[in-house]
């Protein structure tokens, strides 16, 4: 990698018509670490996340300003593909999504078939490496071929992991994967991110400050949609430099 | 009277009430299958079952009367007009949820679910003076005048280029049923959630992809379930088929020429029938149209049931 | 695969979507154009207020046909409002009644059986014991087309209505049957209206249940026990006829019964979209 980080943003800036979801944003995402983006709700979190793998494509309303930088290289210039951006860079909702038509294999390799890969062996190798990775393997392993939606909510999460890592991104971002989960199926994925980290960069959206503090290595406060601050994860939350942090993670608002 | 009576009373009259109306439509349901099955009797037990579906003269002159023009006319223009109908179907459904928004969408909606609700009858008189000149000029006369100079041997199979016949009443046919099949898949396919769609685009994938892999497969049962709807609506469509079918319930048919379905046959013979044994013969027909379409019926219901996927564990 | 063919399949299933739904809408422009232009110059008080001239001869109207559409549409939806709006409320108010799954698949099946069945099933129960004819079996037959129609639209207002207008009305001390009555009802009121224009719309267009119940009646008539003639049926006979100005006048009725039926579609869109929210 040439660039100094994983990825950048320069000004990022979000409007959803009108209004500004995200305003005026630098960060910067460390490559193979964890970054947290904290806040309360509707502080443009999600918002600023989706940017990064050019979601708001497909919202015509969404309007995109300033760069984002991948590698050093800004994904929304003119003639760059976002198909391929997202390849790059993946994503997992908060909501687990298996497609309920396809088996587990089927699902976890649903982004391997899409740029041709055919050959069987190749495609299990890749479901098994990455159900391992999502540390689902040994669960499923007898049972690839069931369906997918048979799965409890937890391992479903997990496969979306996994299907999402089966492309091998090279960063990976998490919008409260364990929000709609329960505290086992929260605490094993959280196991899993401190082992993944070695092999994909990671930014998690989260709205638990526990969590963040966990797991992550930086963590990024936001509030109304701007960038309050941003540090690495142990100072952040023991020695916050504006006022606003401190009051979020003392739990006086949120 | 004592408030609990007329509480008591009244809830029950009410509910009496309601269940007898409603059985009154069980009932009447019942009734249109008995009044069929009766009034078939006389033609089943002159010809048999089987040889009245099979028997291949209708001749009201000599009393003999086979089904198996007219029934065959049935299943060749629905089976045509479907194959026709499925992708625009589908791509109006497509074009509806996936490729349009706002006004457009609604739009377009609006002017499917018209065309769904035009009589048939405006569609055949449409059909007659608009349609049937246009295919006559532009396809059956070239196409007839092309084989008589290059595949004499094709001439039998293309039969009269009236522009009255089979094609026409297929592709009216056909223009008939989409909005059906339409209006149902495009219900199945705005059912997909957005966020089946968006876990797709985030592994990589082009709109296409989306659609191909994800939303279609997800809303199959709606649009299997469209397609059948449509089949049942071809099987029964009356009007229009009679107005451009031309009404000759001879085998075997041509491409061009005039043939006639089961429910064209009735439309144009039961006010004319006379003898007992002709009415019993055309109710005998509908008897069969009934079968078939609760055939259809029965067969969809049971392949929906095995296309319908579970949501999963919550 | 790579990425160029990819868009490139991308972008021609998006032309072959396109191209589709041209081919859908095309002829119903054709359609609409076809019977506005012809079936506006039809469109005279002649038309409105004459019964139709002998065959052969100019002139004449569809008055007969027009009041006659009318009687029957209107008999027809009486009866089948009277069975079918019980039957939805059968199916949403009481849903562990032990007639419900019959109710439901009847009602489903009815729903998607061939119209002309029903014309012969109303010959036989009306016209023969009859002994001729008749405006009123012409109605019965719509109506067992109508009642699966207004059967689905009540029973899917009725769900509509929120658990919490009944279990007001219980709390009140009101009986049940007051309840459904003055508060359930009157809150749907909208949607079963809808669903009744909609049945009506439906049965306003049909011809094949009617060809051998309500046959037609070149006279102006009131009475249901006589033939009767109705827009739809009057629209095939001058269809299928060789005199021009029977087409002429075919065409007018067409444009009656497109517009009618626009209106209609309209109106209960309108409905839907404002009329969802539990009042």
């Amino acid at each position: 990698m040439n660039a100094p980080y994983r990825m950048e943003t320069q000004n990022l800036s979000v409007y959803y018509g009108k209004h500004p979801g995200v305003q005026n944003v630098s960060l910067a995402v460390h490559d193979k670490k964890i970054t947290a983006l904290i806040g309360p709700s509707g502080c443009g979190k999600t918002t600023f996340l989706r940017a990064l793998n050019r979601m708001h494509d497909l919202n015509p309303i969404v309007r995109v300003e300033g760069k984002v930088l991948l590698d050093g290289e800004d994904i929304y210039a003119p003639g760059v593909d976002p198909v391929a951006v997202r390849r790059r860079v993946g994503m997992v909702f908060q909501r687990p999504t298996p497609f309920p038509t396809m088996s587990i294999f089927e699902n976890v390799v649903a982004g391997l078939r899409l740029v041709g890969i055919r050959d069987r062996r190749r495609l299990f190798e890749a479901a098994e490496r990455a159900l391992k990775m999502a540390a689902l393997w040994d669960e499923v392993k007898d049972r690839l071929d069931k369906p997918a939606v048979g799965l409890s909510g937890g391992q479903q999460q997990r496969l979306s992991i996994a299907r999402a890592l089966a492309v091998e991104p090279e960063v990976l971002l998490m919008d409260e994967p364990t929000s709609a989960l329960d505290p086992i199926s929260t605490q094993a994925i959280e196991d899993l991110l401190t082992t993944l980290k070695e092999s994909v960069t990671i930014v998690i959206v989260t709205h638990n400050m526990q969590q963040a503090a966990r797991v992550s290595d930086y963590t990024a406060f936001f509030l109304d949609g701007e960038l309050i601050e941003f540090d690495r994860t142990e100072k952040l939350f023991t020695n916050p430099k504006d006022t606003r942090t401190e009051a979020y993670i003392t739990g006086r608002f949120g | 009277m004592p408030n609990w009576l007329y509480q008591r009373l009244g809830d029950r009259l009410f509910s009496l009430s309601i269940v007898i109306l409603a059985s009154g439509v069980i009932v009447a349901a019942l009734l249109v299958f008995w009044v069929l099955y009766r009034g078939s009797q006389e033609a089943f037990a002159t010809f048999g079952f089987w040889g009245f579906l099979t028997g291949s003269r209708w001749d009201a002159v000599r009393g003999m009367f086979g089904a198996w023009p007219p029934l065959l006319g049935t299943l060749i223009t629905s089976a045509a007009a479907l194959f026709l109908a499925f992708f625009p179907a589908l791509a109006t459904a497509l074009f509806v949820v996936e490729f349009s928004g706002g006004r457009l969408r609604e739009v377009v909606a609006y002017l499917i679910d018209l065309l769904a609700a035009l009589p048939s009858v405006v569609y055949g008189l449409w059909g007659i003076f608009v349609l049937v000149p246009v295919v006559r000029a532009y396809v059956e006369l070239p196409l007839f005048s092309w084989a008589a100079a290059h595949a004499p041997g094709l001439l039998p199979l293309l039969g009269p280029p009236t522009g009255i016949g089979l094609l026409s009443a297929i592709l009216v046919l056909a223009l008939m049923i989409v909005p059906y099949a339409s209006a149902l898949a495009r219900d199945a396919l705005a059912l997909v959630p957005q966020s089946q769609r968006e876990a797709m685009y985030a592994l990589g994938a082009t709109r296409w992809e989306v659609i191909r892999r994800v939303v279609i497969p997800y809303a199959r049962a709606g649009i299997f379930s469209g397609v059948v709807l449509a089949l049942a609506r071809a099987l029964g469509e009356t009007m229009a088929v009679t107005m451009l079918i031309g009404n000759s319930v001879n085998l075997p048919y041509t491409l061009f020429g005039p043939a006639a379905t089961m429910a064209s046959l009735i439309a144009n013979e039961f006010t004319e029938a006379e003898q007992d044994l002709h009415l019993s013969a055309l109710i005998a027909v509908g008897f069969v149209l009934l079968l078939i379409a609760l055939l259809t019926n029965l067969v969809a219901t049971w392949i929906l049931g095995r296309m319908s996927h579970g949501e999963g564990r919550k | 695969m790579s990425l160029r063919r990819r868009y490139f399949r991308d972008r021609l299933m998006q032309l072959l979507v396109y191209l589709g739904t041209l081919v859908v809408l095309l002829p119903l422009f054709f359609i609409l154009y076809y019977v506005f232009v012809q079936g506006i110059g039809a469109l005279n008080l002649e038309f409105f207020t004459r019964e139709p001239a002998p065959p052969g001869e100019a002139g004449g109207g569809m008055l007969p046909a027009i009041v006659g559409s009318l009687v029957v549409d209107l008999l027809a939806l009486f009866f089948a409002a009277v069975f079918g709006i019980a039957a939805g409320i059968l199916l949403a108010e009481y849903p562990d009644h032990p007639l419900n799954p019959f109710l439901r698949l009847v009602s489903d099946v009815m729903a998607g059986l061939p119209a002309i069945l029903m014309g012969l099933v109303a010959f036989v129960l009306v016209v023969k014991p009859m002994g001729h004819f008749s405006g009123l079996s012409g109605a019965v037959a719509l109506a067992l087309i109508m009642v699966p129609i207004i059967t689905r639209a009540t029973e899917g207002v009725l769900k509509l209505i929120p658990w919490e207008i009944t279990e007001a009305g219980l709390a009140l001390g009101l009986p049940r049957w007051r309840v459904i009555s003055s508060l359930v009802l009157p809150a749907a009121r909208g949607g079963i209206l809808t669903g009744l224009m909609l049945a009506l719309a439906r049965g306003a267009g049909e011809a094949a249940p009617l060809l051998f119940t309500a046959f037609g009646n070149p006279f102006l008539t009131l009475n249901p026990l006589e033939p009767m003639d109705t827009l739809p049926l009057k629209l095939y006979v001058y269809a299928i006829s060789p005199y021009e100005d029977w087409h002429r006048q075919a065409w007018g009725a067409a444009l009656i019964l497109a517009a009618a039926i626009m209106l209609a579609n309209y109106l209960a869109r309108r409905a839907t979209r404002t009329g969802g929210q539990p009042r």
